[in-house]
């Protein structure tokens, strides 16, 4: 069985990919939830004169109503973070059991929803996510439902897939003809079957999402000002940019994009341990 | 032949693809609760009167269901709706406007990915060092993270302000006397002779293809690395080295074989490198459907946002229409 | 007069997990139109000896030593450039599966045109001379627009026939021709190929696992068993004095009609090549094998006039 044991996740933990990602995000993480201590400034607060490059005193630099940059990156960690784990949660926990219960019962309604996954799946993503964040209203909470909602058919696609596939093995048909209880084949025979995909899948996704958080906040989407947040900053700061004053820039973009590696190494690491060992 | 009727019932396939975006954007924007008017104007302070009279020239009065099947047939006829905004502003005529310069920023920066992706993913196959495949292979799958706003405003500042040599937004300098007949400038200006228009129009692209092109390139550097090396290596390679084929030539045969899986790739990410334009072109003030949507948003112009949608609905499933029509002359065996 | 001579050849796989001797100190010699043989079972190194012969071992493989003399000049000396222009044209290659050496997404008349203009022909007589040689292997004309999708198996290697002698090449190497295709196509391919070699004079190689497919067809056989020659004969010599234990092993797991006893497999696995046993590569397999072939390395001896066995006992036990 290729359950996700022990002896596996240590092997994952040796794949270098995997643990520079993991390297990545607890830093993150680490910074998010020390806020607190870590950040040298309140966020929120005039704390210097406005527009100063990086210097000993403001290793990032000042915006241009003065505020410390590295104290709001900092904070801004939070708002990137929570958006998104409670977005991948919903769209993976939503997406797995619709897969699940579509592949598994199939017919009619497996035809519909497919169709219907497959068409949102087919979308552009982040124009939808910027649709629904409009229609429910801009707010960090309304902005992980909708980059929720439009990850779905992610998780949806590759569940019913597995689904389809392990669904004609023996084993589950003698189980099935043993007379075992549907949710308990799901859940005992089916499920640990998709763990590993599910991960590679889980922290791709992840990595889109933080790509679509900091898009909806680039146009101003999630967050209201003043509260911290990379996407937003980006999209404040970005007229100062062209005027030379670079470092209002450079720090939140590093910061998207060097958790979105994280994420990205994750999943590049753990897909290519499941193509190796199959060989 | 069969191809015109496979295209025909390809064509059709769109429809219910195209039709569930429309009830899925429908229900969003319509059946939830909220006056789309009140958010529209972005204020609640207006007589009861003047609320009723706009809603009722927008047509939103009516029972949703009249308003749901209305609007489907409206859009066949090529009416998409009046903007609630810039009151009574047919948004058809806008999207005309705008489409045309989307398209040009996609085909550009799809031809950019192609000339990273594929050339990368070449080297890569090519190269016996194993540390340039890893590298290549490692971009491959993770160039997609690059945030194109913080790219683009990187690439402006060194290209744009500190060496002065390519414009920082826009699709042509204001000083040039040129007419567009397509929309698609750089086409119309070799469709002109107009030498000075063309580079004018591409210095204008550049920055915001490769930014575009770059992030979407990384499947392609994958595909074309992996495919190219399986392929050099198999039955028909060798048979046709055995036959004395010259090296250059076994390289072009084995190429033809990456063009099958580049092609179905290219229509698969449509919708990555549409949502991607979105970005672009907010950056770089590419005055495109994305800009437009983006302008919207920050009005919260319901109509318009919906046509844009139902609109990139129909790009994305024409496209997938496109490559399945080009798979199908590249690689005979496809019956359809 | 011999066509082809090839001396005492080593070849070698290195690859991650060890040095692969797939081919040691092989020598024959291949008479103008001959069909030799070789036989055996797989992995003895058949392929890879065929691959040889244009100087083409897939990597990791790399030719160690020996000669391989093609009307007197030797061609693992010649500049990869001049080699190119014997590959196909004086020694051609017939491959085991039609269905993956033909190029997929080219018409035949494409791939066959560019092979023929590669060699020097010139294009105005291109489409002449394949038409020529789709009839010469009983294909009609028509079958030059085909892609190979659209051909059955037997068609495709009756084109890859086609090519392989479109240049009247001086020896033609056939790696299992027919071991891909159904029984009555088999013949019929055969069938071609021995047609083929009394019209235009070529030498054959004709490289399987069958040893009853080469008793039938070839002129002399070559047993190999991990890589080296067990046994090498003419067809009918060999046929009345088998010599050697694998080759009688070889003969008795052949199936046969109007037999009561059931054909007797020979038990074990072929050696695995990164590390040969000591002594007679056979003897781990062999039912007559003493202390003398577990030590010492029997050599390829003449038993009789044009008869080499390697076998310390060879004409002592069987
Ligand atoms: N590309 C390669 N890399 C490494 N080892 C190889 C390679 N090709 C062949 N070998 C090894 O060389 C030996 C001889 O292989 P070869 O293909 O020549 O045998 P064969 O007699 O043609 O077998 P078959 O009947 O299966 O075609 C085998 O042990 C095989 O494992
Ligand atoms: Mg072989």
């Amino acid at each position: 069985m290729m359950s996700l044991n022990s002896s596996s996740i240590y092997i994952a933990f040796k794949n270098r990919y995997v643990l520079t990602g993991l390297i990545i995000i607890l830093i993150f993480v680490f910074m998010a939830v020390f806020a607190d201590f870590i950040a040298p400034y309140s966020p929120v607060e005039y704390v210097g004169p406005p527009l100063q490059p990086p210097s000993r005193e403001y290793i990032m630099g000042t915006d241009n109503l003065g505020r410390d940059i590295f104290s709001r990156i900092v904070y801004g960690s939070r708002i990137m973070l929570t958006i998104v784990a409670i977005a991948v949660a919903i769209s993976g926990a939503v997406g797995t059991i619709l897969g699940l219960i579509s592949g598994y019962i199939g017919g009619i309604l497996d035809r519909l929803l497919s169709f219907t996954m497959d068409s949102i799946y087919a979308f552009p993503s982040l124009i939808l996510a910027i649709s629904l964040s409009v229609a429910l209203g801009p707010s960090p909470i309304n902005a992980a439902i909708a980059i929720a909602l439009v990850y779905i058919p992610t998780y949806f696609r590759m569940i019913r897939g597995q689904v389809l596939s392990i669904k004609n093995e023996t084993y589950i048909e003698i189980a099935r003809a043993l007379g075992l209880p549907s949710t308990r084949i799901v859940l005992r025979h089916i499920l640990p079957h998709v763990t590993k995909t599910l991960m590679v899948v889980f922290s791709m996704n992840s990595a889109d999402a933080i790509l679509t958080e900091a898009a909806l906040s680039f146009m101003g989407l999630t967050v209201q000002p003043p509260t911290p947040d990379w996407g937003f900053d980006l999209y404040k700061g970005r007229g100062f940019v062209l005027a030379g004053m670079w470092w209002i820039m450079l720090f939140p973009g590093l910061c998207i994009i060097l958790l979105a590696v994280g994420f990205a190494l994750i999943s590049e690491g753990i897909s290519t341990l499941i193509t190796t060992r199959k060989r | 032949m069969g191809l015109v009727k496979y295209i025909a019932v390809r064509a059709l396939m769109i429809i219910p693809t195209v039709l569930i975006l429309y009830t899925l954007v429908f229900v969003i924007l319509r059946v939830l609760p909220g006056n789309p008017v009140l958010a529209a104007l972005g204020t609640k302070n207006i007589p009861e009167e003047q609320l009723k009279a706009l809603m009722s020239e927008l047509g939103l009065d009516k029972p949703l269901i009249q308003q749901y099947f209305e609007y489907l047939i409206n859009f066949t006829r090529g009416d998409m709706g009046k903007s609630m905004v810039v009151r009574g502003r047919p948004i058809a005529s806008d999207i005309i406007d705008k489409l045309p310069a989307t398209l040009e920023l996609s085909i550009w920066a799809i031809l950019f990915s192609l000339i990273i992706g594929v050339g990368l993913g070449y080297i890569g196959a090519r190269v016996q060092n194993p540390y340039v495949k890893t590298i290549v292979r490692l971009m491959g799958s993770i160039v997609f993270v690059i945030f194109i706003p913080a790219l683009g405003l990187s690439l402006q500042l060194v290209f744009s302000r500190y060496l002065g040599v390519l414009p920082t937004g826009g699709r042509l300098s204001v000083t040039m006397g040129f007419k567009p007949i397509t929309g698609i400038y750089t086409l119309d200006a070799l469709l002109q002779l107009n030498i000075q228009a063309f580079f004018d129009a591409l210095k204008h692209l550049v920055l915001p293809a490769f930014t575009l092109g770059l992030v979407i390139s990384g499947p392609y550097m994958r595909l074309t690395l992996n495919n190219m090396e399986e392929i050099m290596e198999s039955k028909i390679i060798e048979a046709y080295r055995a036959r004395g084929i010259r090296d250059s030539r076994l390289l072009r045969h084995a190429f033809r074989h990456v063009l099958v899986p580049i092609t179905t790739y290219t229509g698969l990410q449509f919708s990555l490198l549409m949502g991607g334009a979105v970005l672009t072109e907010t950056t770089f003030n590419w005055p495109g459907i994305g800009t437009y949507l983006v302008d919207k948003v920050m009005y919260r112009d319901y109509t318009a946002i919906q046509a844009v949608i139902i609109i990139f609905a129909i790009i994305v499933g024409l496209t997938s229409l496109i490559v399945d029509v080009l798979y199908a002359l590249i690689d005979p065996r496809v019956r359809y | 007069m011999e066509v082809l001579i090839v001396n005492d050849l080593w070849v070698k796989y290195y690859t991650m997990s060890g040095v692969v001797e797939a081919v040691s100190g092989v020598s024959f010699r291949l008479r103008e139109k001959e069909m030799l043989a070789i036989v055996g079972e797989s992995g003895s190194g058949k392929s890879t000896l065929g691959f040889s012969i244009l100087n083409m071992v897939p990597k990791p493989g790399k030719i160690v030593n020996g000669q391989i003399l093609l009307e007197g000049t030797d061609i693992l000396k010649l500049h990869p450039h001049e080699i190119r222009k014997i590959r196909g044209s004086k020694i051609s290659m017939i491959f085991q599966d039609p269905f993956t050496t033909l190029d997929p997404l080219r018409k035949i008349v494409d791939q066959f045109g560019e092979f023929l203009v590669e060699h020097g022909v010139e294009k105005s007589k291109v489409n002449t001379i394949v038409r020529e040689y789709l009839e010469a292997v009983g294909l009609p004309e028509r079958i030059m627009y085909s892609y190979p999708h659209q051909l059955s198996g037997g068609q495709k290697q009756r084109v890859s026939i086609a090519m392989a002698i479109a240049l009247n090449p001086r020896v033609v190497v056939a790696d299992e021709p027919t071991t891909a295709l159904d029984v009555v196509v088999q013949k019929q391919i055969m069938d071609l190929i021995d047609a083929i070699k009394e019209k235009y004079g070529t030498s054959i190689i004709l490289i399987t696992h069958d040893l009853a497919l080469a008793l039938e067809r070839a002129n002399s056989v070559m047993v190999m068993y991990g890589g080296y020659i067990m046994e090498y004969a003419d067809k009918t010599e060999l046929y009345d004095n088998m010599k050697h234990p694998y080759t009688k092993a070889l003969f008795e797991a052949l199936p046969r009609v109007m037999c009561k006893t059931l054909p007797k497999s020979l038990p074990g696995n072929p050696p695995d090549l990164r590390r040969p046993p000591p002594g007679c590569i056979f003897h781990p397999r062999c039912e007559f094998a003493t202390e003398k072939c577990r030590i010492e390395k029997p050599r390829l001896r003449e038993v009789s006039k044009n008869h080499l066995v390697a076998c310390h006992y060879a004409g002592e036990i069987l």
